[in-house]
């Protein structure tokens, strides 16, 4: 697949991902072969810069930690200051499958929305996903449905797509700790839009989920009020009347 | 009730003696002192003008003066929290953009680095 002239960048949030994030890299570079791959570590204790290096990667060396959010954005804020056009966003822990890459890449030159999500509930039962996962998955897409004017099959995913313009967005503001739902109301509130298309989810390549069932609850507590504070900060920002129009 | 306003005079200079020695030993800020100051010292008034204290609860249609004042160091409380709250949260927005900041000029290092190198 041809991505010199596409000006695509592979951006991977890693965090003591030292077991799996060298196969990511390596499946990622056969997969898109020619893309770079920018690994951002938020400042890990094991070996991930190193064994990310070794695998080919060009590594953004947070140097503290920030959690997800505040990583990722560092990778699309220097994306954007290296004038990428297309971003896509896999995660380090090896779940998502670097062979669905070119569907995602595909699908956002040629739909024209803004961002396209790798989603494991197209075409597919999201085999995999535990059983708290699910459930706040379905919740999930009740909360969104009427913010977003449309359906969403998987709002939690981290396979995402996005193009320049939803760069610029998200390089001056970007949800910091749990940031997929919240990013999808951010770049609705501005009218993008979004599209699915299916993907594999795979076994973590190492370790495990810190998602506790506490932290489970917090994080439904605090992305709810996150997508809420979003869609009030819209609406104090742009009247009515353009809205509508 | 001359007992609970003891106590709570006392504990208003202690507030005001450990705000002090803070700033004095640089572990607060004085700018950050100031609201802990003047939370104290108007607990430490209140809780020696009886008359004062008296007007404020029947103000307040509080029946138990002592129990007006500590209504109002409540009050005082949760406006200094609310304060440091939104401090807070603006030093850690700031601190984010910093270290990504700092992340991305030494990543534009290492690459003009590694030019070097390659010429």
């Amino acid at each position: 697949m041809s991505v010199g002239a596409a000006k695509l960048l592979i951006l991977i949030p890693a965090f003591n991902e030292e077991g799996a994030v060298g196969g990511v890299v390596e499946a990622v570079n056969s997969a898109v072969p020619g893309a770079p791959v920018l690994v951002v570590d938020d400042c890990s204790r094991d070996a991930t810069v190193m064994v990310a290096r070794l695998a080919g990667a060009e590594v953004l060396a947070l140097p503290h930690h920030l959690g997800l959010g505040g990583c990722v954005q560092a990778g699309y804020k220097l994306a954007y200051e290296l004038g990428y056009e297309f971003v896509i966003r896999v995660d380090g822990d090896g779940q998502h499958d670097a062979r669905d890459i070119p569907k995602v890449f595909e699908a956002l030159r040629s739909s024209g929305c803004e961002m396209v999500i790798g989603s494991r509930y197209v075409n597919g039962s999201g085999g995999g996903t535990s059983l708290v996962r699910a459930a706040g998955i379905l919740f999930f897409r009740m909360v969104l449905r009427p913010i977003l004017g449309k359906p969403v099959r998987d709002p939690t995913s981290g396979f995402v797509g996005v193009n320049r313009s939803a760069l610029a967005v998200f390089s001056r503001s970007f949800p910091l700790e749990y940031p997929e739902i919240e990013a999808l109301v951010v770049l609705q509130r501005r009218r993008f839009r979004f599209v699915e298309v299916p993907c594999r989810m795979l076994p973590r390549r190492s370790g495990r989920s810190t998602i506790t069932p506490m932290k489970s609850i917090y994080y439904i507590v605090h992305v709810l009020l996150g997508v809420f504070v979003n869609v009030l900060k819209y609406e104090r920002r742009i009247p009515k009347e353009s809205r509508r129009s | 009730m001359d007992r609970l306003l003891n106590v709570m005079t006392g504990l208003s200079a202690l507030l005001i003696l450990l705000v002090l020695a803070s700033v004095r030993r640089a572990r607060i800020r004085v700018e950050y002192s100031v609201a802990w100051l003047i939370g104290a010292a108007a607990l430490l008034v209140l809780s020696r003008a009886r008359g004062l204290l008296n007007a404020i609860a029947g103000w307040l249609g509080v029946p138990y003066p002592p129990l007006a004042l500590l209504l109002i160091v409540g009050c005082v409380f949760v406006l200094i929290f609310y304060r440091f709250s939104v401090i807070i949260s603006q030093l850690k927005d700031d601190n984010i953009a910093l270290a990504q900041r700092v992340a991305i000029l030494e990543y534009h290092i290492q690459s003009l680095k590694d030019q070097a190198a390659g010429c």
